[in-house]
């Protein structure tokens, strides 16, 4: 299959034997392209005892930690097809990653997410309440994964206003003329994780007439780790923000710069889901082997989209749970999964809790 | 305004460019028409005709020419 009859495909749609398959096919292209264009991942290929005749599955392609790309600058395009360059949510003093972007890469990122996204919210656009301020987006041709976030994002909002100003206030009169200009319409609200606790619900809190979000879909990523500090669940996360605006259809979601547009949606069971595009697997913290579904691992991530770097196949600083494939309840084929958190030693970065670390 | 003055005028306000570099003007073909400007291109577009676009469409308004093409889907012809 193509990249492009890939992304035809319903994202939701291939049961294990169909994604296994469809996998292994362009995870093992893209390893052929990035070892003949990229001279540094040839040479880990290389060191790793890579040998394509023996990879059976995708689970057998090597994975580069993500880290890597703080540490170098891998690409598999020359300099000229680089139009953009992102980078991850490091705090001052932590290295960020820098992922290059070709114009087909990026292009279908972005087709990537809205076939996922759209799954979840449905296919029109809605007025957009961004969770965020609108100074996130000043540097154009440098993107921190929070503004690449948003933008991804707004292609789901038709009109949109910030709910928060410059200084991370709440913006109540933008908020509330927002509300009125678009009563009796479903309204998407995006945001990160922490921002919508901190800078969102906690300034609701303290208002005698809260604005009525019931009509609200919410998608919120980005860690969770330092909502841990504030003793906040995710069942409280979302029952207090039910509480307090009335807003229910909420959806979390794991994702990484290293892999955009291959976004993790939590269904309306609270699991995670991986799609079509995209398969997590959980490693056992010593030897790497893959664990087994319910138990808890080092959560490496692949994804059939890079084609300008060689970030297909990745161990990330996450442990997770694979709670199973293909039979959630809410209807969705794949892995569903739950994220416990950062690996101990790790680096904090993820957008919301880079926030919380700078202030 | 007709609808190809207005088709024009939105290019030129969301994206501070000038008429003269339209014709054949392709995404990321100029600085200002990145990811960013897309979605304001979009914005201005959508408010000038009053149409909403699917997001299919957004992902498709790859130039100037193709964005007039896409626009007949929503009974706005240039």
């Amino acid at each position: 299959m193509t990249i492009e009859e890939i992304l035809q495909t319903p994202p939701f749609s291939l049961d294990k034997a169909a994604k296994s398959s469809m996998l292994t096919e362009r995870l093992m292209s893209l390893t052929q392209r990035h070892i003949a264009a990229c001279p540094e991942y040839a040479a880990m290929m290389c060191g790793a005892g890579f040998n394509s005749q023996s990879c059976e599955s995708y689970c057998d392609i090597p994975f580069l930690p993500v880290s890597l790309f703080k540490a170098l600058d891998l690409k598999s395009i020359p300099d000229e097809g680089v139009f953009k360059i992102m980078t991850s949510s490091g705090t001052s003093g932590q290295a960020v990653s820098r992922i290059y972007l070709d114009r087909v890469t990026a292009s279908n990122q972005q087709k990537a997410l809205v076939k996922i996204v759209s799954e979840f919210t449905g296919s029109a656009r809605m007025p957009m309440l961004i969770i965020d301020s609108p100074s996130t987006l000043k540097n154009r041709a440098m993107f921190s994964a929070r503004g690449a976030g948003i933008l991804g994002f707004s292609i789901f909002g038709a009109d949109k206003a910030y709910a928060l100003d410059d200084d991370m206030n709440l913006d109540l009169p933008a908020v509330e003329a927002f509300l009125e200009k678009h009563r009796g319409k479903r309204i998407f609200l995006f945001g990160f994780t922490f921002m919508v606790w901190l800078h969102f619900y906690k300034e609701l809190q303290k208002l005698a007439r809260k604005p009525d979000l019931s009509a609200g879909v919410l998608i919120h990523g980005g860690g969770w780790k330092r909502l841990a500090g504030e003793a906040v669940s995710k069942d409280e996360f979302k029952l207090r923000l039910r509480d307090a605006c009335g807003l229910a259809d909420i959806h979390d979601y794991y994702g990484m710069v290293e892999q955009t547009g291959c976004v993790y949606m939590e269904c309306e069971r609270g699991h995670l889901h991986a799609s079509a595009y995209s398969d997590v697997i959980t490693r056992n913290h010593i030897d790497f082997s893959p664990c087994a579904f319910g138990e808890s691992g080092v959560v490496q991530v692949v994804s059939v989209l890079p084609e300008s770097y060689p970030g297909h196949s990745l161990l990330t600083e996450d442990e997770g749970v694979i709670l199973g494939e293909d039979d959630c309840p809410c209807g969705r084929k794949g892995k569903y999964f739950h994220i416990n958190g950062r690996l101990q030693m790790a680096e904090i970065r993820g957008c919301s809790d880079t926030y919380a670390v700078t202030r | 305004m007709n609808h190809s003055e207005k088709y024009e005028a939105a290019f030129v306000s969301a994206l501070g460019i000038s008429k003269d570099d339209l014709p054949g003007l392709q995404y990321q073909g100029v600085a200002a028409w990145d990811s960013i400007g897309h979605m304001q291109l979009i914005f201005a577009l959508e408010e000038a005709f009053g149409i909403m676009l699917d997001t299919s469409d957004i992902i498709d308004l790859s130039s100037f020419e193709k964005g007039k093409e896409l626009l007949r889907k929503y009974d706005v012809e240039l």
